[in-house]
């Protein structure tokens, strides 16, 4: 079996109609990369990977798998692995019928189509369910017998639509293993849509967020948390506080100053002139007014509005006039915790935090 | 104890009233039938001997295979009819879909005996059809030849039994269902065969069984056809011309009804367990695509042409009732509204005998529909469920055996004070409608009352209303729709029915519409008049069917409208 295929797309654009939903999207995605497309729903990221699959209206730019242009392929010419979100397991069937099937459509018979669908269901670990009909099954087990029987025709490219969704939360983080596991083992190039983020997290080497259509920014999970490119992805990755405002620099670095007259002073040099500063929560950091701090810190005058202790964090949301900011402090036995209606200090370190152009 | 025993008593009596009518009107009489089937006729005594003279009599095996050759081929002609269509509109985004929704219910709105005889006027040996075919080709089609012509009435009329449950099944397949099997490397016919097909196979089974079953029962149409080497119209012969004790009529009886029992059987395994409503959430509802030019003008050109023959008899009819004389000739000779003025001049107790049966039996369909769907789904009485079998086991009687079984067994009750037979008393005619439509108007029921959330019912009782109370103000407002809707497809059907009631009409004055079709259908002089007759009553049926449309849609806009109200949209 040859190698993992890299997966490129060029400039493609799908429209409904007179609806657009994806507007020139451009990605490069290496061989054996597990990639995730993550965004809100009506983002696109479903139709995209449809538009791999070849499902959908036809699409405007270019589709390139191992280097083959496939955009006017019909989808049972592409080997394009696809798991449906509702897995479309032939209800008529067997398990071991519907493995079997994609099979049979590539004319393998007798020994051969039986060594391979039941190294397919020894794989996902169903062997002893290959009779039953999919009614019968589980979600979990289901979702294995949908990933067994794509995988069992050796797809150039595997595509998960929204693979954990129809399963409830302890299944969802058993199966995230099962899925990359399975991936790793096969080292087949992997795309998986999901609006959740942490999954995206967990399970991507890199992903894309899209919304309304259009890529917003590509990179590593950490990189895009790190270092969102703008508000969206900012406040699409997690919880993040956003304070509006505009740069002024000099020749040591910039100053940023807030609508509302918060002002933060950076070392670095700020380009743009309108602008945001975003700060995450956990990059806070809670204490009584007047408290010692280091110098680079740089304190917000507030009230505790709210308090939700986590267990391992505790969750304050203060007042800091007209803004509430969120900040996690992470807590250590005996730690003290501060009262609803307290007044504080928000630190708000500069060496912590994402300034975005507007 | 004490709650129990107040909260049930009210519905466990109800529940006995119910089934002491079921057990009186539908169970005894066909149990009458059976028993007469086996028992020698001479001395009383059980025996297989009258099903033995059945098979040895070559009449009677020639009516046994004909009534079967007769259903399959209904089913096959009506499956040709239905399958196109049901695939267009389900699979293509096509114009014609409306068009099409109407075609598979215009055949319904008329009898098939009713148009049986225009149909003869078109398609017969020296129909409008044949004679334009000799003049143009010199060639003659025997589309009404002998069992042809009931086969060809029958499928027109019954096909959208098939196009309905057909285009459901077609409905239930997701996209996600044909797309993986594309992804998986199928296409075209393959993906047809192997995926489409066995998705739709239970809807399609379910709709071709009822159909084999309404046509192995049909009384009406061969008699009209003048075709009685059938089963049905040896049945009714035998009993009509012989007389109640032939023994040869109950024979008929018992097979119709294994045969009748085979079909609803076949359904109910075609569908048990199988119900494939494979969309769902998550799903990317139904794979339809655009036509390309030439392929919707074959389909619309399919479209029309079974728009065409399904409206033959309309056609016919319609014609007939406006001509004068109508043979031998491709229209008929001259129109005139003479046969609607001898008509509503001299039969006028047709129509109001039919109004009277119908609406009659209607009200007793949607009361004990009421009743029945509320005590099975609703309460915990004990052998609840039997009363939902029992009234549902009415679909498995034909009309004929149901009129058999009550001329044996009500012709020795005499009605107090009326000094008749109950058999020919006409009310029992208006109980032999109940009981027969009792099947359709309990499952319009039931659907209406799955729509009512128990909850409801609950807050109701919990502010202090009593059972009989809470389903008084809350349980059956909120079905009304449904029950109105129920009213008028037992009426509308009933109103047309033929083969219990021309059992069961002892005296001219008390005929409906379809008996009086019947009569005058059978002289070449009353064609006019019956056409005339028959034109009334699809008015009649087409108007009830028309307003329970519309009840419907009115209820479902409703509902839609409180659902957006109360989503905050």
């Amino acid at each position: 079996m040859k190698g993992p295929v890299s997966v490129k797309i060029e400039d493609v654009h799908v429209a409904f109609g007179h609806t657009r939903v994806l507007t020139g999207v451009n990605l490069d995605i290496e061989p054996g990369e597990f990639f995730a497309f993550l965004g809100p729903s009506g983002s696109g990221k479903s139709t995209l990977l449809r538009a791999i699959a070849g499902f959908g209206p036809m699409p405007g730019g270019r589709i390139l798998i191992d280097g083959q242009n496939v955009t006017g392929l019909p989808p049972w010419k592409r080997n394009v692995g696809m798991v449906f979100q509702s897995y479309a397991l032939w209800p008529h069937m067997t398990v071991r019928k519907n493995v079997a099937f994609g099979l049979e459509e590539r004319r393998v018979d007798g020994k051969e189509l039986r060594r391979r669908v039941d190294a397919a269901l020894d794989l996902v670990g169903l062997a002893e369910f290959a009779d039953r009909r999919p009614a019968q099954l589980s979600g979990g087990q289901q979702q294995r017998v949908a990933l067994a029987r794509t995988v069992v025709v050796e797809p150039r490219v595997l595509l998960l639509d929204e693979p954990l969704s129809n399963l409830d939360a302890n299944l969802r983080v058993q199966m995230r293993r099962d899925i990359l596991d399975l991936q790793r083992k096969l080292s087949l190039t992997t795309i998986f849509v999901t609006h959740d983020q942490e999954e995206a997290n967990t399970m991507s080497d890199r992903m894309a967020v899209l919304n309304d259509g259009v890529i917003q920014q590509v990179g590593a999970p950490v990189t895009l948390y790190d270092r969102p490119s703008n508000l969206f992805v900012a406040d699409f990755l997690g919880t993040a506080n956003v304070l509006k405002g505009h740069f002024t620099s000099d020749d040591g670095g910039s100053r940023f100053m807030d609508e509302t007259g918060i002002e933060i002073t950076l070392d670095k040099k700020v380009e743009h002139e309108h602008g945001a500063v975003v700060l995450r929560p956990q990059n806070l950091t809670i204490q009584s007014p007047g408290a010692a701090h280091a110098t680079r810190i740089i304190p917000l005058s507030g009230t505790v509005q709210y308090v939700e202790f986590l267990g391992s964090i505790v969750r304050y949301a203060v007042q800091v006039e007209p803004h509430v900011i969120l900040i996690d402090e992470s807590h250590r036995q005996g730690d003290r915790v501060f009262q609803k209606g307290e007044s504080v200090e928000v630190g708000v370190d500069t060496n912590y935090l994402t300034t975005l152009a507007q | 104890m004490n709650y129990f025993a107040r909260t049930s008593l009210g519905p466990a009596g109800v529940a006995i009233l119910l089934g002491l009518f079921l057990l009186v009107f539908l169970v005894v009489p066909v149990a009458k039938v059976i028993f007469v089937a086996f028992q020698d006729p001479n001395t009383g005594a059980l025996t297989l001997v009258n099903f033995a003279d059945f098979f040895n009599t070559s009449l009677f095996r020639e009516s046994f295979f004909n009534s079967l050759y007769v259903a399959l081929m209904s089913v096959v002609v009506g499956s040709v009819i239905a399958m196109p269509l049901a695939y267009f509109t389900t699979r293509f985004n096509f114009n014609g879909a409306v068009l099409i929704q109407t075609l598979g219910v215009i055949p319904l709105i008329m009898p098939p005996f009713v148009g049986a005889v225009a149909m003869q006027l078109l398609f017969g040996a020296n129909g409008s059809i044949n004679l334009l075919l000799d003049e143009w080709f010199g060639i003659n089609i025997p589309f009404m030849e002998g069992l042809n012509g009931v086969i060809l009435v029958e499928s027109i009329h019954y096909f959208p039994f098939i196009l309905i449950n057909l285009s459901a099944a077609l409905n239930n397949i997701d996209r996600s269902m044909e797309e993986s099997a594309q992804n998986l490397g199928a296409n075209g016919f393959r993906l047809f065969r192997r995926i489409v097909f066995p998705l739709a196979m239970p809807g399609y089974v379910a709709g071709a069984s009822l159909v084999f079953l309404k046509v192995f029962d049909d009384l009406g149409t061969p008699l009209l056809l003048n075709v009685n080497n059938m089963l049905a119209p040896q049945a009714y012969l035998r009993i009509s011309s012989i007389g109640i004790s032939d023994p040869m009529g109950y024979v008929i009886s018992v097979i119709l009804v294994l045969f009748s029992l085979f079909a609803l059987w076949t359904s109910f395994l075609a569908m048990r367990g199988k119900e494939y409503a494979t969309v769902q959430k998550g799903g990317g509802g139904l794979m339809k695509r655009d036509l390309r030019t030439w392929e919707k003008v074959g389909a619309y050109a399919v479209v029309i042409f079974t728009l065409l023959i399904v409206l033959s008899p309309h056609i016919g009819l319609t014609l007939l009732s406006f001509g004068t004389i109508w043979s031998f000739s491709v229209l008929p000779d001259g129109f005139t509204l003479a046969n609607y003025q001898e008509v509503i001049g001299t039969t006028s107790d047709y129509i109001t005998n039919t109004m009277l049966y119908a609406g009659l039996a209607a009200l007793i369909d949607v009361v004990f529909g009421t009743a029945i769907a509320y005590l099975v789904w609703r309460t915990k009485l004990v052998g609840r469920k039997w009363l939902d079998y029992l009234a549902t086991g009415a679909l498995a009687i034909p009309g004929v055996v149901l009129g058999i079984g009550y001329l044996r067994t009500f012709y020795e009750v005499e009605v107090p004070f009326i000094g008749q037979p109950l058999a020919s008393w006409w009310v029992i005619i208006v109980v032999a409608l109940a009981v027969r439509r009792l099947p359709y108007a309990l499952r319009a029921c039931v659907a209406a009352l799955q729509q009512v959330a128990v909850a409801l019912e609950e807050a109701a009782e919990n502010l202090g209303a009593t059972k009989y109370r809470t389903v008084k103000r809350v349980v059956v407002p909120l079905m009304s729709g449904g029950i109105i809707a129920g009213f008028v497809t037992s009426f509308a059907t009933a109103a047309v029915e033929l083969s219990a009631t021309i059992m069961l009409v002892s005296a001219e004055s008390d005929a409906p519409l379809s008996y009086g079709i019947y009569v005058f259908m059978q002289s070449a002089a009353g064609r006019g008049p019956g056409a005339a007759l028959g034109m009334i009553a699809v008015i009649i049926v087409g108007v009830a069917t028309y307003l329970s449309h519309r009840v419907i849609e009115r209820g479902k806009r409703e509902q839609a409208l409180d659902a957006a109200l109360a989503g905050g949209v």
